[in-house]
């Protein structure tokens, strides 16, 4: 049987998660193996070198860079406040001393004789992580952080904007081809992961900022909805650091497409339970996709058949979706995978497969523009 | 005997040289997917199963039992010399710094570009950021290696040590774990040696290489990017899975991918003395390389690609302008969230003719943006004293002008996917020409299958070699534009042309706005005259005649009399008018399919 190999989003009710949550720096580990931990609870912290603020106490006491040393008043590894005197002249006869004060709080690092420069490294600022999903702490990487494992439902997106956020799912939409209005909001969402099912509009972004929802999931959006809600026409699927009131992933892609009908009764399955969700997206090698991670009750198990990933083999029968014009959005079976490349529309020579929708259309597309989908 | 590799991020690459009737020839090529992230984790895997598809073609054992490559050759197995290059892991991403932006921090870039490394951001006393801001810039960015300058020779050291200050107290992390150190190249003035050293702990790994800027006038790239190979190699390559094993073999060192292509180009151009620009366009990045007046510069342009930059060309160059190349209408909210899907999902290749003139498009503008960016790094050197004479006083050229010229180029490489499999040669000629807008007479090619890298190393050892597969086998021809410089009404004479030889005898006119396009066989060569009318010029002045030896191709000989610049009609219906012109004078596409 003609046979071939196509990415995907991993799609799965039930696997157990591991999560590593590291400090970008070391610090204290706040849990011990065994801990259960919330999905907003600490588990480490440390203080980030404070900034540097470079002073040219040369230029400002108008003296040769060699003099600096001598006329400081404080030496390296000193602490300093606002406006602690850094440095005095010797004057004229003892007469007539300038001095220099620190613009900021912290400790001298260097005093070069050279430049005349003195760096001022600021207070240490405080860093911490949190769990992001609840479950048990099953290692701590010392001085760096934990890992926690839950068993979860794990939903990846195509692309998503904003961060890590937490909250209980709200179903918009009672089906995946239905669109995600305004109307479909309730002031009850507020803090909630709203699921809706095919486009999101614009408005109900608007919408669900307005109330303080955590996140939206939808099957897709309008680029133009995206430019409006970013203020800027995204050049590179680079996401995660935007700051525009909740976090929106997208599962299926851009435009009017229905969220995969898996997705959506996994997502109905879990209706009211906490949900931890990531819209980082990074496109490049190395791919990161956005997520949403459902606990799962504690001694739920897993289901016998139905629990794979939407990766892996591509043969006859397989249930693929169509993820490019002409037939973009379109759902079927593959029919046929002729092994010899074909001439497209285009006129380029590409290996194809046949594809039979469920009113019994059937199309022809290359194999790069098909994704495989999990009934 | 020669077997060359490159272990690109994706796929490795190899090709096997042998002599053929007493010249060497590119004979079989083989490739497998890279091996750098796990679960191999070991760059050779992937060069051995390349190498080993290449044996199975050339029905030669080329690996031994061990997996490694035979060598020296037999009569029935090995090769004589084994050679490869890398841009595996990123490629080389650097950082550099120095005091003024436009003087020996360009001067820096240029030297980092040239040795093939991504530049991820450039730090000078100059700039708008502040100081903090700028050592926090260090700090995220974790590059592989940095390269300070500043200063000439004998003069100030202060702005320099300033900052080396910056620097060192940012303590740069490398990518490639904790266990090697930051290597930093100062390449300053040699008087501020001894207070860099000072100003760096024993945290970084610190080199002294000569002046890049030893004074004003003069750039000495040559020590500095020799530098960067070395360190290239010892610490960077050395850090990534399997290329001690990889060094071990081979009989030159590896060079970073860009820089072997920017070797080999720079080789061509001065053999045969010509200017020649060379592009690769890929899903992320574009680079163009040019050579004028045997200088040579390099630019990466990191966010114009064709996959997972497309939406950033569509963002910066703009939809409408796009839509101007593609000669029917399409809506726009469509389109916008094609090419979101385009870049969410980069692999997907264009199924209808429409799809792919639409890709085609949004690459002229790609490509378009890359050459501007090109050309505004390519200058002379800024800072330089001019002797100015009473003529000049009311010109405004200062220093930095660019050293491209569309009127001097004389050849033009594409490479990379869209150029390269393109299923019409003429739809690569076109792009080529639409973007690069070449002036006067320029002969078109495209690297066959991104031969180039394999032969910029080649160069390094067997030159002959190299340039006889490069004229061989690399290249392509695909013909020669002729475009004189200029304007005026469309329908007015742009110039007249008279072309002979063995299988071509045509005479006549091209109006302004035409585009025509003359057979001229791969291998072939005629006599052209052209005569621009007066307000053009082909390269011997406005409205002068011009004899010169055209070169033909698998398209052809390209008369193209849209003057330039070239400038689309304004108006929506006469643009695709005339681009539909175009597309037909071409044979680009078959429209009439499209309805």
């Amino acid at each position: 049987m003609a046979q071939a190999y196509t990415p995907g989003l991993k799609v799965t009710p039930h696997t157990q998660h591991r999560v590593r949550r590291i400090l970008p720096i070391s610090g204290t580990v706040l849990k011990s193996v065994g801990d259960r931990v919330g999905a907003s609870d600490v588990v480490a912290e440390t203080f980030m070198p404070g900034n540097i603020t470079p002073m040219n106490v040369a230029n400002m006491l108008s003296m040769p860079p060699a003099d600096v040393p001598e006329c400081m008043l404080l030496a390296e590894g000193d602490t300093v406040e606002d406006g602690t005197m850094l440095a005095q002249t010797k004057g004229i006869f003892g007469m007539f001393k300038s001095t220099c004060a620190s613009r900021v709080a912290g400790t001298i690092e260097t005093i070069s004789n050279v430049t005349g420069q003195v760096i001022i490294r600021g207070v240490p600022l405080p860093v911490q992580v949190t769990a992001y999903v609840s479950g048990e702490v099953v290692e701590v990487i010392e001085g760096e952080g934990v890992t926690v494992e839950n068993a979860v439902c794990f939903i990846q997106g195509i692309f998503g904007i904003g961060g890590e956020t937490v909250g209980p799912i709200a179903m918009a939409c009672e089906n995946p081809e239905q669109e995600l209005s305004a109307d479909r909001i309730s002031d009850e969402m507020a803090g909630a992961v709203i699921v809706g099912g095919g486009r999101v509009t614009g408005d109900a972004v608007k919408r669900a900022i307005q109330i303080g929802a955590a996140a939206i999931v939808s099957g897709g959006l309008d680029d133009a909805d995206l430019r409006d809600i970013l203020g800027f026409d995204l050049g590179v699927a680079i996401t995660g650091s935007e700051r525009i009131g909740l976090t929106l992933i997208v599962t299926e892609g851009f435009g009017e497409i229905a969220m995969a009908e898996r997705t959506h009764r996994l997502l109905t399955g879990h209706s009211g339970r906490e949900a931890s969700v990531n819209g980082t997206t990074q496109i490049r090698a190395g791919v990161i996709r956005p997520e949403i991670v459902i606990p799962l009750a504690a001694g739920s198990t897993p289901p016998e058949s139905d629990n794979r990933a939407t990766e892996g083999l591509l043969e006859t029968n397989t249930p693929v979706r169509v993820i490019r014009d002409p037939y973009f959005g379109l759902i079927g079976q593959v029919a046929d995978l002729p092994s010899e490349p074909q001439i497209l529309g285009s006129e380029s020579r590409a290996r194809v497969l046949t594809v039979t929708s469920a009113d019994g259309e059937t199309v022809v597309v290359p194999r790069a523009n098909i994704e495989i989908i999990s009934e | 005997m020669i077997l060359a590799t490159d272990c690109g991020s994706t796929t490795t690459k190899a090709i096997l040289i042998e002599k053929v009737d007493g010249e060497y020839r590119q004979t079989f090529r083989g490739e497998a997917p890279t091996t750098v992230e796990e679960p191999a984790a070991d760059v050779t895997m992937g060069v051995v199963n390349s190498v080993t598809e290449v044996a199975e073609l050339a029905d030669r054992r080329l690996i031994d039992d061990n997996g490694e490559v035979i060598r020296p050759a037999t009569e029935t197995e090995g090769c004589d010399l084994y050679i490869s290059t890398s841009s595996a892991g990123g490629g080389l991403q650097m950082m550099v710094a120095g005091v003024v932006r436009e003087m020996t921090a360009a001067s820096a870039k240029r030297a980092a570009l040239g040795a093939g490394a991504i530049v991820m951001d450039t730090i000078a006393t100059n700039d708008k950021q502040l100081p903090h801001e700028q050592i926090q810039r260090i700090r995220e960015l974790r590059p592989d290696m940095i390269l300070i300058s500043g200063g000439t020779d004998g003069g100030t050291t202060t702005h320099v040590v300033q900052i080396a200050e910056l620097v060192a107290p940012a303590k740069p992390q490398p990518r490639f774990g904790g266990e090697y150190r930051m290597p930093v190249i100062f390449a300053g003035n040699v008087d501020a040696r001894e207070p860099i050293e000072a100003t760096f702990d024993e945290s970084v790994e610190l080199s002294l290489v000569d002046n890049l800027r030893p004074t004003m006038e003069r750039e000495n790239l040559g020590p500095a990017r020799d530098m960067i190979h070395d360190l290239f190699l010892e610490h960077v390559m050395a850090h990534a899975p399997g290329y001690d094993k990889l060094i071990s073999w081979t009989d030159a060192p590896i060079m970073p991918t860009p820089a072997a292509v920017g070797n080999i180009l720079q080789q061509i151009a001065t053999q045969r003395g010509v200017n020649a620009v060379g592009v690769d366009i890929g899903g992320a990045t574009t680079d163009v390389f040019s050579v004028f007046d045997g200088t040579f510069n390099r630019t990466v342009s990191a966010n114009l690609g064709m996959s997972y930059s497309i939406s950033n060309v569509c963002a910066e160059a703009t939809l409408p302008k796009i839509l101007q190349w593609v000669p029917f209408e399409m809506d726009e909210r469509e389109l916008r969230n094609r090419v979101k899907n385009k870049m969410i999902r980069p692999t997907t290749i264009p199924q209808t003719l429409e799809s792919l003139m639409f890709e085609q498009a949004v690459a002229r503008e790609a490509l378009r943006l890359a050459y501007v960016q090109h050309k505004e790094f390519a200058t002379t050197l800024k800072g330089v004293q001019q002797q100015r004479t009473i003529g000049d006083t009311f010109s405004q050229e200062a220093g930095g002008q660019t050293i491209v010229d569309n009127m001097a180029l004389d050849l033009l490489v594409a490479s990379g996917g869209v150029l390269s499999h393109a299923p019409r040669m003429q739809q690569t000629a076109a792009m080529l020409v639409d973007a690069f807008q070449p002036e006067g007479i320029t002969t078109l090619a495209k690297d066959s299958i991104f031969m180039m890298p394999h032969l910029g190393v080649l160069s390094q050892v067997h030159a002959e070699a190299a340039v006889q597969v490069f004229e061989r086998d690399c290249l392509i021809y695909l013909g020669t534009c002729v475009a004189p410089k200029g304007s005026d009404k469309p329908g007015k004479t742009c110039f007249g042309f008279q072309i002979s030889g063995k299988s071509i005898d045509a005479r006549g006119e091209i109006s302004v706005g035409e585009l025509k396009l003359l057979p001229l066989e791969d291998g072939e060569t005629a006599e052209a005259t052209i005569e621009p009318a007066r307000n053009f010029d082909v390269g011997a002045g406005a409205g002068k005649a011009m004899t010169r030896t055209v070169r033909g191709g698998t398209v052809g000989l390209m008369l193209d009399g849209r003057g330039r610049p070239l400038v689309l009609p304004e108006d929506r219906t006469v643009c695709r008018q005339a681009v539909t012109d175009w597309t037909n004078a071409l044979g680009l596409a078959d429209l009439a399919r499209l309805n």
